[in-house]
């Protein structure tokens, strides 16, 4: 709904927008730049903005603490593989949701939805349990299927709203062309869903890796992703803003930067395709 | 465009997903109805090879009866609420003048985003130490600029403070949905409504906020899905003290801390149920919004 | 060989029978359009017949062969669709090619078809466009050149012309017609436009609810309706009818005259009645008439050089030879 309007007004709603962006972005803007002082100056009175001297000690110090880069490769492992097994799983599905609805369809999809709302910590004990049947415990593929399954009901509800903006005519086309299922997904429905699954492969890979829950719960180091990493520094040990900072920073830097590359997908995503 | 062929074709390509979902509701789900009858605190040598003692209700009546159960329901109800309104009136607003010509809209788009990418531990752990500490934090600095005693918020005003924190990280999806709807809004509604003489306010009531029900409706869906389960920010902050110990909290703490698996899975079942409450009031809402 | 038989083929969708039990032989080579107002069922009668879905009783028989049972993509058919269904993410060479790929078509094979079709349809130089850099008439080429390389039993059209504005539509008419003289294949067509229906087809079928009201020939539908509803149907403008006194001094409960069967004058005639709006179309000059005789106005077809203002007071006089009758139930008498 944009309208014309005069320079005036725009003038007035430039300096309220950015007053508020920078508002709600002050937060994350302080983190990172407390990460580049020295202990002492991040917590001087007044605090100091820009001017202090900048130094990297902190990261360093944070790395060979906690060894980053350990956490950082699981939190890319877990978030990627149940992000790529949830696709798999979930497109075939969303297919058929899609393009064969029945009566029950929605049913289905609801219900699906439903198995989101169920608390986690309702069934935290039994799933240590079975973990620790099965020597799942603390280990990346254990990990990868729980996350998997707490996202499987929003990809395939991601996909499925894709999948029905595309035309059952060409899918029909397709055929009457001769393509059998296999061909007619392969070639004909994922190619231009393309763009949808990005942005639900995308949406998918921050959420499983921002999960706190069970990510905290299921692992104790050698699985550990980075939201394991940032909670051993919940606990104060003296002069310490600066490293916290250092230590935030790079636990949320990658998805941050992968996000913002990627927004137009993701605002995409984002609204389930519900809202246009 | 259904035969029988791809009708059977559809139902075989949907059973893994159905399956697996099914599995992962259903297994846990049995195992904790099957403990909640149980005394089982495996710290006094209670285990399950050697059979645990059936109890009945016991531990149904016991987990109601506790002087934590109706306050962890309350502050459940509080936060997820307080929460939503927040996150919805202020996504309202940012997102129409979000929609305003602005220069350099999409940094400032990137701006306001930028909170939903933070993990929530990170969140927590940014927001209890750079900004709410009593003594460093900038909002302590900020208190004392303008001659205030700084608060000790995470005690003193905890759960507002947790609200406030979930908030900031909630808002941007609010802002992001509403914002994409009231782009989608017809503009020639507007002029025909400002033709017809409706002042401003009268536009934004009859025009706007209707147009914008069905996606204020996805945001309250999907935001008390995620709401409803919050753990990691009550987890870094205040660990369940002062006030902010949500069900699902006061659930783990009986589980993990004190190791009651028995209580605690009535406290689960319990959780499950509640939630299933407001799943099916949201479902009706949602699954009516879903066939317009 | 494209001969394609129906025996009691019917359709259910759930409790509504959209289609009840119906006969239709459609012989090789022929031209045949389904024509019918929306929700008539010739779609889905089209659908049908491509096995997109399934019959709920009865047998589509293809060459003599029971195809009932076959799946779409084996009973050797080609379907051009209303959004022409190309692919979007494939240049118009790999939508054309698609079929024979799916076929496992030899590459240089399938490279002669593919320019062949192109060379018949003027799409030589777009081969290497997508579809969304195409016109309305060239994606319609396209999908049509999709259908030919097939070399397919029969093509099926479901109202292919309707996403086309009117002057394209009516070149693109001439274009399938065209094709149809030079492949000789068997065509069947879906349209609610009775004009195209009138121009293409060698076999009109006229549907409604479902149920075949006439088959023939476009000359035999215009001359001799079954019923009132192909009588309405068919013909532009609308034949007249009229009930009343008038039907019965012709021994009718509904008499039908076409509006180029109707003499206008304005010194003497059958009918007298007053000009209401007139249509000119330079050739032609079609006078709506109210007659004091019938409640509805007449539609008058008149030379382009006749002029009468709005309230004139005329006279018409209709074409014995070329009134139809009816009776109660709306079925043609004599």
């Amino acid at each position: 709904m944009a309208r014309s309007t005069t320079t005036k007004r725009k003038i007035l709603t430039t300096g309220l927008a950015w007053a508020v962006g920078l508002l709600i972005f002050f937060p994350i803007l302080w983190t990172v730049l407390t990460s580049f002082k020295t202990e002492a100056q991040a917590i001087n009175d007044p605090p100091l903005f820009l001017f202090f001297d900048w130094t990297l000690e902190n990261y360093a110090v944070v790395q060979e603490r906690s060894d980053y880069m350990r956490f950082l490769w699981n939190s890319v492992i877990i978030a990627g593989g149940s992000t790529l097994l949830g696709i798999i799983v979930a497109v075939p599905a969303a297919w058929s949701m899609a393009f064969v609805p029945s009566r029950r369809t929605k049913d289905i999809l609801l219900w699906m939805l439903s198995t989101k709302m169920l608390p986690a910590v309702g069934v935290l004990y039994p799933i240590s349990l079975i973990f620790v049947e099965f020597n799942l415990l603390d280990t990346r593929i254990g990990l990868i299927m729980v996350l998997m399954l707490i996202n499987l009901p929003i990809i395939v509800w991601m996909l499925y709203t894709y999948f029905k903006e595309i035309p059952g005519e060409i899918l029909e086309a397709a055929r009457m062309d001769g393509a059998t299922l296999k061909e007619e997904i392969l070639y004909v429905l994922t190619p231009m869903a393309i763009p949808g699954i990005a942005s639900t492969i995308l949406l998918n890979f921050i959420l499983a890796w921002n999960e706190a829950f069970w990510t905290l719960n299921l692992t104790a180091a050698s699985a550990a992703p980075l939201t394991a990493f940032i909670a051993s520094y919940s606990s104060p040990e003296g002069l310490f803003f600066a490293k916290l900072s250092a230590a935030s920073t790079m636990a949320i830097a990658p998805i941050l930067i992968l996000g913002w590359f990627s927004q137009k997908q993701l605002v995409r995503g984002l609204t389930f395709g519900a809202v246009k | 465009m259904a035969t029988q062929h791809s009708r059977s074709a559809a139902r075989l390509m949907l059973t893994p997903a159905v399956v697996l979902l099914l599995g992962w509701m259903l297994v846990p789900l049995t195992l904790t109805l099957f403990f909640s009858f149980k005394k089982y605190l495996p710290m006094r040598g209670d285990s399950l090879d050697r059979g645990l003692d059936w109890v009945g209700f016991a531990n149904y009546t016991r987990f109601l009866s506790s002087s934590s159960f109706w306050p962890s329901v309350q502050t459940t109800l509080i936060m997820v609420g307080g929460v939503l309104l927040i996150t919805v009136v202020l996504g309202v607003l940012l997102a129409l003048l979000l929609d305003q010509p602005i220069w350099g809209q999409g940094v400032v788009r990137i701006l306001v985003i930028a909170p939903f990418f933070v993990m929530p531990t990170v969140s927590a752990l940014v927001w209890k130490n750079m900004l709410m500490d009593p003594v460093n934090g900038i909002l302590a600095h900020l208190w004392r600029f303008f001659g205030a005693e700084p608060v000790s918020w995470l005690s003193d005003a905890s759960l507002s403070s947790i609200i406030l924190i979930v908030s900031w990280q909630w808002l941007p999806f609010a802002t992001l949905i509403l914002l994409t709807a009231v782009q989608s809004l017809d503009s020639e509604q507007l002029e025909a409504a400002e033709m017809d003489g409706a002042p401003v306010l009268k536009r934004f009531w009859h025009i706007v906020l209707p147009h914008l029900s069905r996606a204020i409706t996805i945001v309250i869906l999907i935001q008390t899905i995620f709401l409803l389960s919050i753990f990691a920010e009550i987890f870094v902050t205040t660990g369940g003290a002062f006030g902010t110990r949500t069900l699902t909290y006061l659930i783990f703490q009986r589980v993990i801390d004190s190791q009651n698996i028995g209580l605690g899975s009535a406290g689960g079942v319990y959780a499950i149920i509640l939630a299933n409450i407001v799943a099916i009031f949201l479902m009706r809402i949602v699954g009516k919004n879903l066939d317009a | 060989m494209g001969q394609i038989q129906l025996s009691k083929v019917s359709k259910r969708f759930g409790d509504v029978e959209v289609i009840p039990p119906l006969d239709l032989e459609i012989e090789d080579g022929e031209f045949v359009v389904f024509v019918g107002p929306s929700g008539c069922g010739k779609s889905t009668l089209l659908r049908l017949i491509a096995g997109l879905e399934d019959v709920s009783g009865g047998q589509v028989i293809i060459d003599g062969e029971d195809a009932t049972a076959i799946p779409p993509a084996k009973r050797r058919l080609a379907m051009v669709f209303q959004s022409y269904a190309l692919y979007p993410h494939m240049s118009v060479r790999k939508n054309i090619a698609f079929p024979l790929r799916m076929a496992k078509m030899d590459k240089a094979e399938i490279d002669r078809r593919v320019n062949g079709a192109a060379e018949v349809l003027n799409l030589a130089d777009y081969l290497d466009r997508r579809p969304g850099q195409l016109s309305g008439g060239q994606r319609q080429r396209v999908a049509i050149g999709r259908a030919i390389v097939r070399e397919p039993a029969a093509f099926l059209f479901d109202e292919p012309l309707s996403n086309l504005d009117a002057a394209l539509r009516v070149g693109m008419r001439m274009e399938i017609s065209e094709l149809h003289k030079k492949l000789e294949t068997t065509m069947i067509y879906v349209t609610h436009d009775q004009v195209e229906a009138m121009t293409m087809a060698d076999k009109i079928v006229v549907l409604q609810a479902g149920v075949i009201e006439q088959v023939g020939s476009p000359l035999e539908l215009y001359r001799t309706p079954r019923n009132t509803f192909v009588a309405g149907f068919i013909g532009s403008p609308k034949m007249n009818l009229m009930t009343g006194p008038e039907a019965a001094k012709h021994d009718a409960h509904t008499v039908g005259i076409r509006p180029e069967h109707v003499a206008i004058s304005d010194e003497a005639g059958d009918w007298e009645g007053v000009v209401g709006v007139s249509e000119h179309l330079g050739s032609d000059t079609f006078f709506h008439v109210k007659c004091d005789a019938f409640p509805d106005p007449l539609t008058v077809r008149a030379g382009g050089d006749l002029e009468l203002s709005y309230g004139a007071k005329v006279f018409l006089t209709p074409d014995p030879a070329h009134l139809h009758r009816f009776d109660e139930q709306g079925l043609r008498l004599g």
